[in-house]
This record gives structure tokens, sequence and C-alpha cells, in this order.
């Protein structure tokens, strides 16, 4: 690899050091989250064991339709993601430019969907709080999961906020020419964080939108 | 001089005296382990200190020999006093099946007893010598830990369910009672004491104190009072099941998972009804949240208890 | 500050002198003198609040403060001295000083991440004071439901929102080290050559990476539940407080490893070096020290044998615990095996690693008491739990962070501290120490519980003699604040290496310049290397 001093942070010796570097950095990162996350799936793990029944109705309540398609949405969005790291691993000015648009177009898509669910449920009073009434004895456990839905997707939707954030600033400097084959580790390590947060949706879909259903 | 400054509170339980042979052993290990640490680095810190600047000491680095000797040595005490103390703790965990059960509610910043002769007290808990009491507990609103050090017994109140704990006093006379979970602003002031008497002054004191009528009595009247016995009937079943002869058996529901009857499923019954339907009713029962107290919730458990000793009585003619 | 009169030399503290090169540097050597300066006020803070307490507690009776007022002071001596000083101290302060100079390297990986980590930190700070000034909180440090969820009339949000925000400037601290220390290290540094400080920074950083996003968000839930009445700890509404317990110490409790184990790294290295000899045993006590960072986390139920959960749960807890007491037994002995035959100087840096070894082997040894069924159902939540965390933090971090900070001082100020008047002040601390908090012990044991301001009459002089035992503290503390402050400008100027210590920090000036090395060092040597003649004074 050449040497690019203009992309060499002065703490490294080399261009390897700070990919590597920049990479388990982010890794450890993404570890931290995982273990924030699972601290929120631990707990919901607790409450579905203690409440079946009301879960379910909850979940019973949640928009499938909109759920699969947010699932396909992300899933298609990690796709082009990965495309845009290939992109700019090669050196390709136009396929980065082009894929982390496509990227950040799906993930505004997820969260306009998801945006979306969150009015019906407004509409619905399903939001948890003085507003929310639920026709079932069961009611105050419905509400928990209510609970964990808004806060479970509300934290997963922070975090895709932040990322096609990230997306738009890599945008911005993919489109000047920044990234070659040479010195890519943002997009790199961008990537890994857009995966990481694909895979925390792939886990929530079934938890919430999948709670076994079955009639009493 | 010696009742002025003690180093340990009164031993006035079955299990006082246990604990502190093993807190004594501990003190002696300690004692030891902290002794020769101390002597070794005094002794080292003084024989080897610094006599000149330029001395180099030669490195030893190391001994796998010691390592293991002094592995294996801390972890073979450390294993016997864990033993040891599990031991005791199970204890400490197990009632015995004589004991006199004793409700207590703690709610911020007092203690309520109820004796299940119907005697209540508050702050101020009786109990005679030289008998097994069990303490069936739960709290109002937040957590609570009743303590009595002289019994060196100590177990959190919760609220939401029952938490059990027991002792046996050995010793007459007034022990201090302290709340030891923070529960807000008068927590340190959430103190009473345990009065320990003479099974004769014990059996005075309760004929002399106010006296309801005994828990069950009470939670009879209050079965019928709150409806409870127009779908719970004692012969024949209604629209609910029947609950004589339920108190301690195994309830098929109808997830098809069984549980036992116990307190706990009992409170949850009357408050979240719908949490657990037994096999083959339907899901009909009203919540009384809201309409029981947590001592009303006491005496209707104490009647449905009482449901199966006269089912026993019943059975032996 | 020079090297003699006459001669200027450009180092890290007169490379810039505005506001602006100090508030947006990336050096990580300012960034721990920014640190130092932070957490220096949060411990004063914390310090005057103690005072506080054992002022009340001279009397049996509540007659300084009202109750109320006794609650919110002991959640916030608790809340600052745990999150905004021991937490941070020896890591954001000696760590973010040494661990780049030690492995040889510029800088951490991520500067602009570790000057992000002390804003993160003063934004959390600031949120506390905010929440302290206006009213306070009064849930204890512990939070527990469903008092600070649902029952607490005091600034609980403000206040969990405060400690949420600090524990990100810990993440991002321990991803940094974790990364420095993997990426950075210079040529011929291998893993078994590296200082047993950076070992114990390792597993630290482990620790902060992997507990504390789990309290990040149980905090966060309790913050929902006060703001929305979810329900997730309620029993009412069908939540569990004891489930906050198990998430909250799943945490805390690896938490008090994070703030013990930079102490033991930093006692490694004054031990090896006023004995002039390498740390005996070297490969164990780097191996306990991840033992212990990873047993730590298996522990944590030890704090809920009277919490309702289940007694085989307890049983499990139990023995784990014991486990976890074994390889900090074993680094006490290894220490005490290193001074066999060395040649021991009596700085104070040395004074401190022995009270450090004394005080933490009482509390340690007190923790075994903590760790036993049977006993802890008597002694939990009483004042022998109070006497042994503060033989640990107290007698043991601090004493370790503040032996560090002499040790290092010459290096970090170009100065030397007063040695006469540090010494005075060790002794001062020690007697000081074991006079505020031995008494606990006992009173714990005879069934004061934590967290009262009244207690019965017949302990008062065990109290008396605690509280007598602070104000001597509190001198011995402030003593050091001020001849430190006084040797900036007064002290002895300090070449590169006054204690000749092995180490790469020690092959550069005092203080090093800003990128540390002039040329990257190359490392040929075990640590410790204390036989060669090169381990020379300088």
């Amino acid at each position: 690899m050449a040497e690019h001093p203009s992309t060499l942070a002065h703490q490294f010796d080399d261009v390897e050091q700070q990919h590597e570097a920049s990479n388990l950095g982010m890794w450890v990162f993404l570890i931290t989250e995982i273990m924030f996350f699972g601290g929120v799936f631990t707990l919901f793990t607790v409450y579905v064991s203690a409440y079946p029944e009301a879960f379910a109705q909850g979940s019973g309540h949640l928009d499938l339709a909109l759920g699969t398609v947010n699932t396909a949405v992300l899933l298609g969005s990690s796709f082009t993601m990965a495309m845009a790291v290939r992109s700019a691993q090669t050196g390709r000015r136009n396929g980065q430019v082009v894929y982390l648009l496509l990227t950040m177009f799906l993930g505004l898509v997820f969260l306009g969907i998801k945006a979306v669910e969150y009015l019906h449920k407004f509409e619905q009073h399903l939001v948890p709080g003085p507003n929310f009434s639920f026709a079932s004895p069961l009611a105050k456990n419905v509400q928990l999961f209510f609970s964990f839905y808004f806060a479970m997707t509300g934290l997963h939707a922070l975090h895709m906020i932040v990322g096609v954030g990230i997306l738009a600033v890599l945008l911005v400097q993919a489109w000047r020419g920044r990234y070659t084959a040479d010195y890519c580790t943002p997009v790199e390590v961008s990537g890994l964080y857009w995966h990481f947060v694909d895979i925390v949706w792939i886990f929530l879909f079934p938890f919430l939108y999948l709670v076994a259903r079955h009639a009493t | 001089m010696w009742d002025r400054f003690r180093l340990f509170p009164e031993q006035a339980s079955t299990l006082a005296g246990k604990v502190d042979s093993l807190f004594l052993l501990l003190v002696l290990i300690s004692a030891f382990f902290a002794g020769l640490i101390f002597l070794l680095v005094a002794v080292f810190a003084i024989k080897y200190r610094r006599r000149s600047d330029t001395e180099r000491p030669r490195p030893i680095h190391g001994s796998t020999g010691l390592e293991i000797f002094w592995t294996v040595i801390p972890l073979g005490i450390t294993l016997t006093v864990f033993g040891w103390g599990a031991t005791l703790y199970f204890t400490m965990s197990r009632p015995p099946a004589t004991s006199m059960e004793v409700f207590v509610v703690g709610k911020q910043w007092m203690w309520k007893f109820q004796h299940p002769t119907g005697q209540r007290e508050i702050n101020e808990l009786h109990v005679p010598l030289n008998r097994p009491v069990k303490l069936t507990m739960t709290s109002e609103d937040v957590i609570h830990s009743f303590f009595v050090p002289a019994f060196r017994m100590k177990f959190d109140v919760v609220p939401g369910r029952y938490t059990t704990t027991w002792f046996q006093a050995t010793k007459t006379g007034d022990f201090h009672l302290f709340c030891s979970q923070y529960c807000g602003t008068s927590h340190a002031l959430m103190g009473g004491r345990v009065v320990v008497m003479e099974q004769g002054d014990y059996e005075r004191w309760l004929s002399g104190a106010v006296s309801e009528e005994s828990l069950a009595a009470a939670g009879e009247k209050l079965f019928g009072r709150l409806g409870c016995s127009s779908c719970h009937q004692r012969v024949g079943t209604g629209r609910g099941p029947s609950l004589v002869g339920l108190f301690g058996n195994r309830v098929k529901l109808t997830t098809g998972e069984t549980v036992g009857a116990d307190e706990t499923y009992i409170r949850e019954s009357i408050l979240n009804p719908q949490a657990k339907i037994v096999a083959g009713y339907p899901p009909i029962m009203p919540t009384f949240k809201g309409l029981i107290s947590e001592e009303g919730l006491i005496q209707i458990i104490a009647y449905i208890k009482s449901l199966r000793i006269e089912e026993k009585a019943k059975a032996e003619p | 500050m020079s090297t003699s009169v006459g001669e200027w030399r450009q180092h890290y503290l007169n490379a810039g002198y505005s506001v602006r090169s100090w508030l947006l540097t990336t050096d990580h050597k300012r960034i721990a003198i920014l640190y130092l300066a932070s957490i220096t006020l949060f411990f004063l803070l914390g310090g005057v609040l103690a005072g506080l307490l054992r002022l009340e507690l001279l009397t049996p009776h509540g007659d300084l403060v009202q109750a109320e007022t006794y609650n919110k002071l002991f959640t916030l001596h608790g809340i600052t001295m745990i999150f905004f000083f021991l937490i941070p101290s020896i890591p954001a302060v000696l760590g973010n000083f040494l661990v780049p100079m030690m492995i040889g390297a510029r800088d951490l990986a991520f500067p602009r991440l570790n000057l992000a980590s002390w804003y993160v930190y003063v934004l959390g700070g600031s949120f506390t004071i905010v929440a302290a000034v206006t009213g306070g909180v009064d849930t204890g440090w512990t939070f527990y439901t469903p008092y600070s969820s649902t029952y607490a009339n005091t600034n609980v949000i403000l206040t969990a929102l405060g400690v949420f925000i600090t524990g990100f400037s810990s993440i991002l601290t321990g991803l940094n080290f974790i990364v420095t220390i993997h990426k950075m290290r210079a040529p011929g540094l291998t893993w078994s050559r590296l200082p047993l400080f950076i070992w114990a920074h390792y597993a630290t950083s482990l620790i902060m990476v992997l507990g504390t996003p789990v309290l990040a968000v149980t905090i966060l839930l309790v913050a929902l539940e006060r703001g929305l009445g979810i329900g997730i700890f309620d029993p009412v509404l069908g939540g569990d407080p004891v489930l906050f317990q198990h998430l909250f110490w799943f945490y805390s409790h690896p938490a008090v490893y994070i703030m013990i184990l930079p102490s033991m790294g930093v006692v490694s290295e004054l031990i090896a070096c006023f004995s002039r000899k390498r740390i005996f045993g070297y490969n164990v006590v780097a191996f306990s020290s991840l033992m212990i960072a990873a047993l730590g986390f298996l522990v944590w139920g030890h704090h809920m044998f009277v919490s309702s959960q289940s007694m085989y749960a307890g049983m499990i807890f139990s023995l784990l615990s014991f486990l976890v007491a074994i390889p900090s037994a074993i680094k006490v002995f290894n220490w005490t095996a290193t001074l066999y035959k060395g040649s021991i100087a009596y700085q104070t840096p040395m004074l401190y690693a022995f009270g450090f070894i004394g005080l933490f082997t009482i509390g340690g040894l007190t923790g075994l008491f903590l760790a036993t069924l049977a006993v802890d159902v008597h002694v939990h939540d009483t004042y022998f739990v109070v006497a042994h965390f503060h033989y640990i933090m107290v007698g043991g971090a601090i004493m370790g962070y503040l032996g560090g900070l002499h040790f290092w001082w010459p290096k970090m100020t170009g100065r030397m501290y007063p040695e006469g008047w540090a010494r005075v002040a060790a002794a001062i601390l020690f007697v000081g120490f074991n006079l505020t908090f031995f008494p606990q012990f006992i009173l714990g044991f005879l069934g004061m519980p934590r967290r009262y301001h009244v207690y019965p009459p017949e302990w008062q002089i065990l109290n008396v003699l605690s509280s007598a035992g602070a104000s001597i503290l509190g001198v011995g503390y402030l003593l050091p604040v001020i001849y430190l402050l006084w040797s900036l400008r007064y002290g002895a100027i300090a070449g590169p290496n006054p204690w000749g210590a092995t180490g790469l920090e020690w092959q550069t000036p005092s203080p090093p310049p800003t990128d540390n090395f002039e040329k990257t060092p190359v490392v040929t040597e075990e640590a410790y290397a204390y036989s060669l003649p090169e381990a020379s004074r300088g």
C-alpha cells in the first residue's frame, strides 16, 4: 500500500496500523452495542415468559405486513451498503455514490414506515401512558408489551437515524473522491455499523412481531 | 461495662450462636492471613531495605510451586467456609413445619403484624419463647427489609409477592427490629421491637391483646362480602373451581402446565385472575385489585388454608 | 516549566498556553490533566458530603440535618464518588497519560474520541450537579425500584440521565485503551513484556466496555418508567422490582473491579520500582487481572442473598464470589514475595503501596464474610458492608491512586513533590482511615443498618470514633492538594527518571514532549529488567 500522509493520522506508524485500529475500534464499539441491546432483550425475554398471553395479544396488534416490508428494506439496504464498501475498496467513485444514496434511501424508507406504524399505534391508543387503552382483562400486561415495543424499536430507530447521518457524511466525501483502494476505512467501518443495526432488527422483528399467537 | 460496649449483639435465637461461630472462624482466618502478610511485608521491608544506590537484587521470576501452594490453600479454606455457610443458609431458608405463622406487612414507614388468632400489632411483635415462628411478608409500596440483629436474621419485604423467613427465639426480652432496605425519607425511623415472652406470658398477652376474630374467620367473612362464594362454592362446583383442599396442592392450568397453590398463587389469582386459569374453566373471574388490602388478602388466604384442614378433618371420622 | 534556568525546551505543557489549546487538545497527556482537575473537584465535593454525614452521625439523634436531607447527602456522596471520582480516576488520569507512553506510542488510537470522552464526562457531571442543587436525589446510588421509579419525589430522572451520559465516557476510554494496547505497541513489545499497569488497564477496559452498556440501558429504563409509567419494574403494573436489582448489579459488581484493577496495576509498578526487582510471578499476576475481570461478571447475585432470589441461585453466587477472591489473594502473595531479597526504598509512592497491601488485604478478607451466605444474612445492608467497600475503595483504590500520582508526578509536571510533607500526609491518611472505618465493622456486626441518620444510643462511642477518624482523613486528603499545587511552582526540578525505574515512560524528558518519543523505541527486554545497568537514576 502506498503511503498517503494526508489520510494517515499522526499517532499511527503506517496506513495498515490505522486501518486495523479503526476496524478493531468499530468491532469493540459494536460489542458494547450488543451488551446494550442485550440488556433490553433479556428483560423482554423474562417478561414474555411471565405473560405469554398478554404479549401475544399485543404482538397480534402490530402490523405484520409493514414489519415484513421493513425487514426486506433493511436487508436490501445491507446489500447496497456492502456494494458501497466494495465500490470504495475498488476505488469506483460512481459506484460509491450510487450505492450510498440507495442505502440512505432505503434507510429513510425504513424510518418512514416506522413512523407510519407509530402513527397507527397512536391512533389505536396503544402508546403506553395516560392515553393507553386496550380491551382485554390483560390490558396492564399488554401495555408492558407496548412499552418494550416502543423502547426497543425507538432505540433501534435512533441508531438508524445516526446511521443515515453517517451515510450523508460519507456521501459528501465520496462525491469528492476521498475514498480509494488505499483509503476507504471510514466506509468499511460505517458498513460494519450499518450491518449491525440491520442485525438488531433481524432479532427485533421475530421477538416483537412473531410472538406465538394461538387462540386460547 | 460489657452492656455498654458490646462487640456483638445478644444471641437470642437458635441460629445466632451458629452464625457467630462461623463469623468467629472468618475472623480467625482473616486475622491469620492479615497478620501473616503484615509480618512478612514488615520483615522484608526492613531486612531488605536499600543500603546503597547501586545495589541490584537478583531477579527472581517466580515459583510455580509457590503459586500452586498459595492458590490451593486459599481455595481449600474458602470452599470449606462456603460449605459451612451454605449449609447454615439452607437451614435459614427452610422454616420448620411446626412453625407458628405470623403475617407481616411493611409499608412506608411502619410494620404491621397479624397473628393467626387475629391479634394485630404495629411496630411490635410479640412471640413466644422456644417456638419456631415463620414470617410471611409483603410490602404495600417499596422494598423494605425485616432485620432483627439479635436473631441474626434478615429478609427483604417485596411488593407484589410474599417472602418468607423464620426464627426461633431462645431468650426473653426486647430486641431491636430495623428496616434494612432503604425505603425513603423515614427509613431510619421504621424500627420497632420483637418481644419474646415465656409461653405462659405470651398466652396471657394473646388473650389480653386487642383481638378481633382469627384471621381465617375474618377471611371467611370477607370471602362472603366480596362475593367470592357466588362462584367458588363449598360443595360441588360453580362457575369457579372449588377451593376446598386447594392450598398446598398442584393445580392444572388451561395452558397445560401445573403449578403449586401457595400464598403467592392465591394472591395473584385474586389480583390478576387472568394470569393463570384453571383447566376447564372460562376466564371470567374479575380482578379485585383496589377492592382488597394486603391485610384482606392475608385473611382470605388464611381462610382458604383452613379449608384444607377441614377437609382432612372430614376425611377422618 | 524548564529543565534549568535559561534553557527552554518545548514539552506538552508549554506547547500552547491558550484556553483553546487546552479545551480542544487531542494530546492524551493534556486530556489526562483535564481529567485530573475535574475528578479532583468531584472528589472534594464527595468528601464534603462525607464530612456532613459523619458530622450528623456524631449523635444518635437526627439533629444536624433532616432525614430527607441526610438521604440526599448519602445518595450524592455515593454517586459522586463512584461515577465521577473512582471509576475515572486512575484510568482517565494515569491511564490516559501513561498507556501510550508505556507502549512506546505517540498517542492513543483515537485522540479525538479521548477528548470527547472528557466532554461527555463533564456533561454527565453537570447534569448531576444541576440535579443536586435543584433539590437533590434521595434514592441511594443504587436506585432500587420501585422507590426510584415510582415513589421518590426527587430529581431521579435528571440524575439517572447524568449517570447514563457519563457511562459513555467510560465506554469510550475503555474502547480506546483496548485498541491502543492491541495495535500500537512498539516493535519488540510483546504481550509478555508489557508492564503490569498495562495488563491491569486492559482487563479494566474489557469490563468497562462489556458492563457499562447494561447499566446504561437499565438506568434509561428507570428514567422511562418514571417519566412514562410504563411498568417494567413496578409490581402494580405487572413489573418485577427485583429484576432491576439483577440488571443493576450485573454492571455494578464488575464496576467495583473497574475501580480496583487499575490500582493493582499501579501497585505492581511501585513495588517493582521500589524493590528494584521484577514482580514475582509476573505471568500469574497478569493472568489474575484477566481472571478477576471474567469472574467479576458472574457474582452479581451476592448483593441479593436476601432479596428473594432462589436459595440455589444464592449458593451458586456465593461459591463464585469465593472463587473471585482467589486471584486477588494471589496478587497480594506475589507482591509480598517480590519484596523478598529486594532493595527496598521508602519513598512516598512505596508507602502508599504498603498501605494498599495492608488495607486491601483487610478489605478483601472481609469480602469473604459477605460471600458467606449465613453471615451475609446478618451483615447485609449494615455498616459491615460500608466498612468493607471503603477498605477496598479508599484503603485500596485511592491509596493506589495517590501512590501513582506521586510516582508519576515528576514525569507529568517536571517537578518533585516535597517528600517530607508527602510522607506525613500518607501517615495521617493511614491512621485517619483506619480510625474512620474499622469501628464500622463492629457497628455492622452489632446490627447498625446503613443509610441511617439515627441509631440506638449504645452505639454512639463507635460512631464518634469513626467521625473523629473522618476529620483526620479530611486533613490527610487536603495536604496533597496543597503541596502538589505548591510543587508546580516551587518543587525541585525533576529529571527524566528520578526513581531509576524501568519502563518506556522514563526514557523521555520530564515533562515529555507532545509526541512522547523522538524516535519510536524498540523493546528488547522483559518488563522490570532491573538488574541491568540501564535502569539507573537520571
